[in-house]
């Protein structure tokens, strides 16, 4: 028997890892549910999503995003390929989900809100990612922010004293509170067509793949 | 205390400190099959860690090899215990690759990512703890069951 015992001992433990292992995947497996009418009106949009690209287009890929998170601003940059590629067949929706992780995503958030505000969110958008690695590591961010804003040729005056208002932070929680009732716990957080993006696919390849397969199946409908 | 009895004592303990590092690894497996270091949410040190280039080698997670390590000195250290000779000859090899791995990224934690992240200094504590039990071992041969 005591031949054997290692044996089994060892097999118990690779037993009990594996075991552990599934029940921990399984617990931590992102529960982010997909958008239906009941959800989007739990908390809804008073003013409508920030869009870009045909407001009809076939395929919507949602973001729930975090200005200052590093894998979003490297997402921003595929994305903006993508938008490119799949051109009026495409139309994005960014949404805000500031981490309290991080110290200035709240503030880069309420700014994009701001800009939005006069009309330039977008710009904001994209300036916000491509300096992301600046601003997140300042220590006053909302001087940048500033800046940024009189290069996207905002009326400074106005962009200040709605980065104090209540409407561009409202529009953040609004977000937030949304995709909190979703589930979402990390950025970037992605649907395509109201469905979440599953692990597997959140890859350059896996997003192209389900774009792809939500435009065959818009085209057979 | 016998010789071979302290032997026993060590290899015992070899195995107990590498089921620590065992459910560690398992745990880092875990959060990179679920993509939580892939965006952001968790810890931000952790994220810089176990989401950089380093924490992955031809696209598999460290930490699956890490569960491999650990799983394969627990296994050689339990044998060991029960008087397999080989046993040693494979744990004292398995230890030091462990090491010289830790070392590597305790590196790049520190010099290249400018970032630690928790799981992977416990791990390296483990680490070393297994090397100064293996280092320990007084030198001689195991007795072998036949």
């Amino acid at each position: 028997m005591k031949r054997y015992l290692p044996f089994v001992i060892v097999a118990l433990v690779a037993l009990a890892t594996l075991g552990s292992g599934a029940m921990l995947y399984r617990a931590k497996r992102s529960h982010v549910t997909a958008i239906t009418e009941d959800k989007t009106t739990v908390v809804s949009d008073a003013e409508g999503p920030h869009i870009r690209g045909n407001p009809n287009a076939p395929v919507t890929l949602e973001e729930y995003g975090d200005f200052q998170c590093p894998p979003c601003g490297k997402f921003a940059v595929f994305l903006g390929e993508v938008e490119k590629e799949y051109d009026s067949r495409l139309r994005v929706v960014f949404r805000n989900f500031p981490l309290k992780m991080h110290e200035h995503a709240r503030e880069a958030a309420i700014a994009a809100e701001a800009a939005g505000l006069q009309g330039r969110f977008w710009e904001m958008h994209d300036v916000l990612y491509r300096e992301q690695e600046t601003w997140s590591t300042a220590p006053n961010a909302r001087e940048l922010f500033e800046s940024y804003a009189g290069t996207i040729g905002l009326d400074l005056d106005q962009f200040r004293k709605d980065m104090e208002g209540e409407k561009a932070k409202e529009r953040v929680d609004a977000d937030r509170h949304r995709g909190e009732s979703l589930g979402i716990e990390t950025t970037p957080t992605l649907f395509i067509n109201n469905q979440p993006l599953e692990q597997k696919d959140r890859n350059p390849e896996g997003i192209r793949a389900v774009i792809n397969a939500a435009l065959q199946k818009k085209s057979q409908s | 205390m016998t010789v071979s009895r302290f032997r026993t004592i060590v290899y015992i303990a070899v195995a107990i400190v590498s089921l620590a590092g065992l459910a560690d690894a398992t745990y880092l497996s875990v959060q990179a099959l679920t993509g939580e270091t892939l965006g952001c949410g968790g810890s931000p040190d952790c994220f810089r860690v176990l989401g950089s280039a380093y924490a992955r080698i031809k696209g598999i997670p460290v930490a699956f090899i890490g569960v491999l390590a650990y799983f394969s000195a627990f296994t050689f250290a339990t044998f060991a215990v029960f008087g397999y000779a080989r046993a040693r000859t494979f744990l004292v090899p398995t230890i030091f690759a462990m090491f010289l791995a830790t070392i590597w990224f305790l590196y790049v934690q520190a010099f290249l990512l400018h970032a630690y992240c928790r799981y992977c200094l416990f791990s390296a504590a483990v680490t070393f703890l297994l090397t100064g039990l293996i280092i320990a071992l007084p030198p001689g041969r195991s007795r072998s069951v036949s």
